[in-house]
Parts: C-alpha cells; structure tokens; sequence
C-alpha cells in the first residue's frame, strides 16, 4: 500500500480543489479529474455556439447585406422592429402558437402517459404505434401533413362535410389550428413518454394506502398521480414553450407564413429577413430576442427543477 | 395491480388517437403504392386497388433525384455527429460529477445556459462563421454546429447518469489507488452505459433529421442531406404526392428499422433526455 491509498478522503477532497491538473498525472495525488477534463467540450461549445451568439448580438447592432462587410449602426435595427408591424403580430403569432401548444398537449400527453404507464400487453402494443411521430423528422412530419391536408388532392377535398371548400391553409384561423395540431401530433408521443416513466415511477404503496381509504380512480389521479408528475410537468411544459417558440419547419413547409403574414412567427420571420431579404443586421435582432426569451424561461426551469444544485439524482427521494 | 375497473373513457380517448396517428400514416402508406392518377382518381382515404413500386424505385435511382447520395451524406453528418459527442462529453460529464473545481462549475452553468440557445436564433452568425472558416456548402460546416448544439442536453443526460453513481465505488478505487483515468474507463464508463445510449440515440436523431443548419449551410446537389432533399422535392415536384410519400418513407426507413429492433433502447433513450 502506498501513502496515497492511506490518506482519509476528505483531504483528498481539499487537494482535488485545486484542480486544473491534466489527467494523465493525476493518479500520483488524488482520484479527482481536474478541470482540464472538461476543456476539450468546453471549447468546441464555446467556439460553435457561444461565439455565435455573442455574434449575433454584435450584428443586431449592424447593417450587413453579405456581400460587403457588417457596419455599426448602432440601435438603427432595433428601431426599425420596434415600428415594425409584422415583427410586433409576428411576436403575438408565437406567443399564441406557443400558449395553444402547451395548452393543448399538456393535459393529451399527461392522460397518454398515465395511461400507457399501465403494463397491461393491448397498452404495450398501442403505445409502439404512438410512437413513430417520434421517429420521424420535423421536416417529414410537415411534409407529410402538407400532402395530407393538400385543398385538391388531399383528405379535406374527400371528406368534404366536415372539411368545407377544403382549403384549411387560405383563412389564418384554420392555419394557426393545422400548426397547432401538426406540433401537436409530433409532439406529443414525446411528452407522453416523459409522462409514462414518471408515472410508473410513483411507488404503489401511495394507490394501496388510497385504496384503502376508499378513493377512486379519478381521486387517485388527481390526489397522487398528477403531484407525483410535479417534476416532469415542469420539465416537460419548458420543452413545449422554448420548443413552440422556435417553431421553424412546420411553418415554413405547412404555411410559408401565410396566408399573407397571417402565420409568421418570430423564428420564420427571422428566417425570411435575413435570408430572403438579406438584412442580416435585422434578422440578428429578432434573434437576440429569441435568445433573451428562452434563456429567461430556461433560468426558470433551472431555478424550478434545482438542476443546477442537484449533487445527485438520487437525492430528495 | 393498478387499477381494478377498466378505464373505458381513457380506453376510448387512446382510440380516437390512435386514429389520429394513424389515419396520415395510412395514407401515406398506401399512396406509395399506387401511380400518381390512381391516387388523383381514388382518393388519399380509399383502399388502394392497383399496386406499384415504381414510387420507391424512382426515387432511389440516382439520376433522378439523387436519394442515395442524400443518404450517404446524412449518414455521414450523423456518424461525426454521434462521434464527436461520444468524444467530448463523456469526459465533461466525468469533470463536472467529480472535480471540485470552480472552472468546471462554470463550464457546466455555461452548457446549462446552452439549452436555451436555439439554435434558429444564431443561425445568421452561424452563416457569418461557417462563411468565414470557408465551411460554407461543406458537411463539416454541418456536423460542426450540429454536435455543438447537441452537447447541452447530452452533458445533462450523462451527468445525471454519472451522478448515480455510488461514491462508494469511487472510495474503494481510490483506496486501490487508481487514477482518476482509470477509474473513468473502468468505474464511470460501464455504469453509465445507460446515460451513454441515451446520448448516442438524442444526438442521431438530432442529426438524421437536422433541417436549419443544411438549410442555410449548404447548398449544391453533392453536400444535400435527406431533409433538404425532402424539402427540395416539396417545392419542385409538389403535385407528385405519392412519389413524395414514399420519399419520406425512405427517409425514416433506417430510424424505423433501428425502432423494430432496439425499441427498447430507444423509448428508454428518449425517456432519458427528458426524465431524469
């Protein structure tokens, strides 16, 4: 036995502290990585992702066509946004978006999950259909229900009772409700599967003890299941809201934003300004914004959830 | 065990959506099938009466338009994808559990920021940057901000992993004085086996269906990934519904063949990124 192998663990703990020591040599003072483990992903992420966005806030105070240089231009991007009306309905279309998604598929994906969560074999089955939504990409799903839903050729022209003329992408009430029920078709098999493994995590001695009081299904579920879900309401309602916020393909394959502006969210409109009118300079405002918005909601699922405090999974049950 | 009575209206609700998910998926099927007239003719709801290949077929000669190579690209953007963050988070994860250093907190809270970067809203900069490296209509340019944008959640997947881990384990390696290398590939590695197959699964899929970053990187025939391809097929030959149809069955073939045979570790992958 060597000195090391004596020395208690708290002082090794202390040693640790110093850190920054390269792996390879570790192994003659104490059992802690140094901080140098976490460098190499550190830099690749700061180079591919942070040096963008303290980018994008350097272009939103620019003019940029692409072809010649960017040109500081101070708060001139923003001014032109704040009189923008396109911009102001285009923030209001997310929010709304946004709001009916988390609305709608919420309480859909939270009796799914509780549902599936059963381990009776016919469940089994049905939820492994529930599932492909998942497999495929946001890209197909938007494909697939554009050519589905197609005024000439798809199911409204042949089921026309219900349906009318057919052409759900022409009015923006019926649009905003085929974006709403796209997202929400290949969204909710995800949450569903959140919500299947908390629920099957909710330990039985809780269902026993209300049986034995006399408490029915439907108590059960609202007086145990759903405070057990607590964790994965949270969790999985923050995916909905930066998710539905940055909606992007099913916009821009379901509806181009139409008809007329009358669908154009924040992230497509962001899309259109910078690579359709070339305004880059615009385009990085709207995406500053889009940034400021999600990290605020994500500094609320960190504060909400203690993910960042958390030493253990473990810890709290 | 879990409930006595059965849940008739749970019972129905689960029906009408397994209507719901299945009706586009039925028609997309049987479109495939059938020639484009046949389909005009009958109907996306009927039965399909005549029966065809030539949907699939076309759309894998190459000639025409070019599925294989939109394949192959893809499959090479998702194989440096799943390789890098093999690479490179594992050891993060290992850092942040069990150094106790104050920089590797940082670097965590910073990743954590991460997962609020979408990645639509530097999408401009990204341009800037790739254009600039002389990335630009190259699939490095794509793989780069791709695994870059997948590391938050796999760094929180693996680190929950990790943090199950017993520190127990970690006393008695170091009691046997182990390395803290050796203890990452001996000790870390195989426990988190199942944090790990979570990564591998959220990162694939992250790349097999990526749309922005090809979208606004690339653009010529031979860097088009199948989304762009699927994307480009929509806009030019719109009308082609079946030949569409059987393009998205193709591009979802190979997920759904890894679905059929490793359902379990899959549904367990996904459940891991938002379960923990």
């Amino acid at each position: 036995m060597t000195t090391t192998s004596l020395t208690p663990p708290a002082t090794q703990r202390r040693r640790a502290a110093s850190g920054g020591r390269p792996p390879g040599r570790s192994g003659t003072g104490t059992s802690r990585p140094g901080s140098a483990w976490a460098a190499p992903a550190a830099v690749f992420f700061a180079l591919f992702a942070l040096v963008p966005l303290v980018l994008v806030a350097a272009l939103s105070l620019s003019s940029w066509d692409g072809l010649s240089g960017p040109e500081f231009v101070g708060l001139g991007n923003w001014k032109k946004l704040l009189d923008d009306p396109v911009m102001l309905k285009s923030l209001w279309l997310s929010v709304l978006l946004t709001v009916l998604g988390v609305a709608i598929q919420t309480p859909l994906s939270i009796l799914l999950g509780v549902w599936a969560a059963g381990h009776q074999r016919n469940r089994a089955v049905l939820s492994a259909i529930y599932f492909v939504p998942l497999l495929l990409s946001a890209t197909a799903v938007s494909v697939l229900w554009r050519a589905v839903l197609d005024p000439n050729f798809g199911v409204p022209a042949q089921v026309s009772w219900l349906f009318g003329d057919g052409n759900l992408f022409g009015v923006q009430s019926s649009a905003i409700g085929v974006l709403v029920f796209v997202s929400a078709w290949q969204f909710t098999p995800l949450h569903t599967l959140i919500y299947q493994g908390a629920a099957r995590a909710v330990p039985q001695v809780l269902y026993q003890a209300a049986r034995i009081d006399g408490a029915g299904t439907v108590r059960q579920f609202f007086h145990i299941t759903l405070p057990q879900l607590r964790n994965s309401i949270i969790t999985s309602m923050i995916l909905m809201v930066v998710g539905g916020l940055t909606t992007f393909e099913t916009v821009l394959i379901l509806t181009q934003g139409g008809p007329g502006t009358d669908t154009t969210i924040s992230a497509f409109y962001m899309y259109q300004k910078a690579f359709k009118s070339y305004d880059y300079g615009t385009a990085s405002a709207i995406g500053v914004l889009l940034v400021l918005v999600a990290t605020v909601i994500s500094l609320i699922m960190v504060r909400l959830s203690g993910y960042g405090k958390m030493r253990s999974t473990m810890e709290g049950l | 065990m879990i409930k006595r009575r059965p849940n008739y209206l749970a019972g129905f609700g689960s029906l009408v959506w397994l209507f719901l998910v299945g009706l586009p998926l039925y028609v997309m099927l049987t479109a495939t099938f059938q020639s484009r007239s046949d389909y005009a003719e009958n109907g996306p709801l009927a039965l399909p009466d005549s029966f065809t290949l030539d949907n699939y077929l076309k759309n894998l000669d190459n000639t025409e338009s070019g599925f294989g190579q939109y394949f192959l690209n893809t499959l090479i953007v998702t194989v440096c994808v799943v390789g890098i963050v093999l690479l490179l988070v594992p050891p993060l994860s290992y850092a942040i559990v069990r150094s106790r250093s104050r920089l590797t907190n940082t670097v965590f809270r910073l990743f954590l920021l991460g997962l609020a970067i979408p990645s639509q809203a530097v999408i401009v900069p990204m341009f800037y940057v790739i254009s600039q490296a002389g990335l630009y209509d190259n699939l490095v340019g794509v793989i780069l901000p791709t695994a870059a944008f997948a590391m938050p959640v796999c760094a929180l997947v693996l680190t929950g992993a990790m943090r199950d881990i017993t520190p127990d384990l970690y006393e008695a390696m170091t009691v046997d004085g182990a390395s803290s290398r050796r203890i990452f590939f001996r000790l870390v590695l195989p426990l988190s086996r199942g944090g790990l197959s979570t990564i591998v699964v959220f990162s694939a899929l992250q790349a097999w269906n990526g749309f922005l970053f090809p979208l606004v990187l690339t653009q010529s025939a031979e860097t088009k990934v199948i989304t762009m391809g699927l994307y480009d097929f929509q806009t030019e030959h719109g009308v082609d519904t079946p030949g569409l149809f059987a393009a998205v069955v193709l591009s979802m073939l190979p997920i759904l063949l890894v679905y059929l045979f490793a359902r379990r570790a899959l549904v367990q992958g996904l459940m891991g990124v938002g379960g923990k």
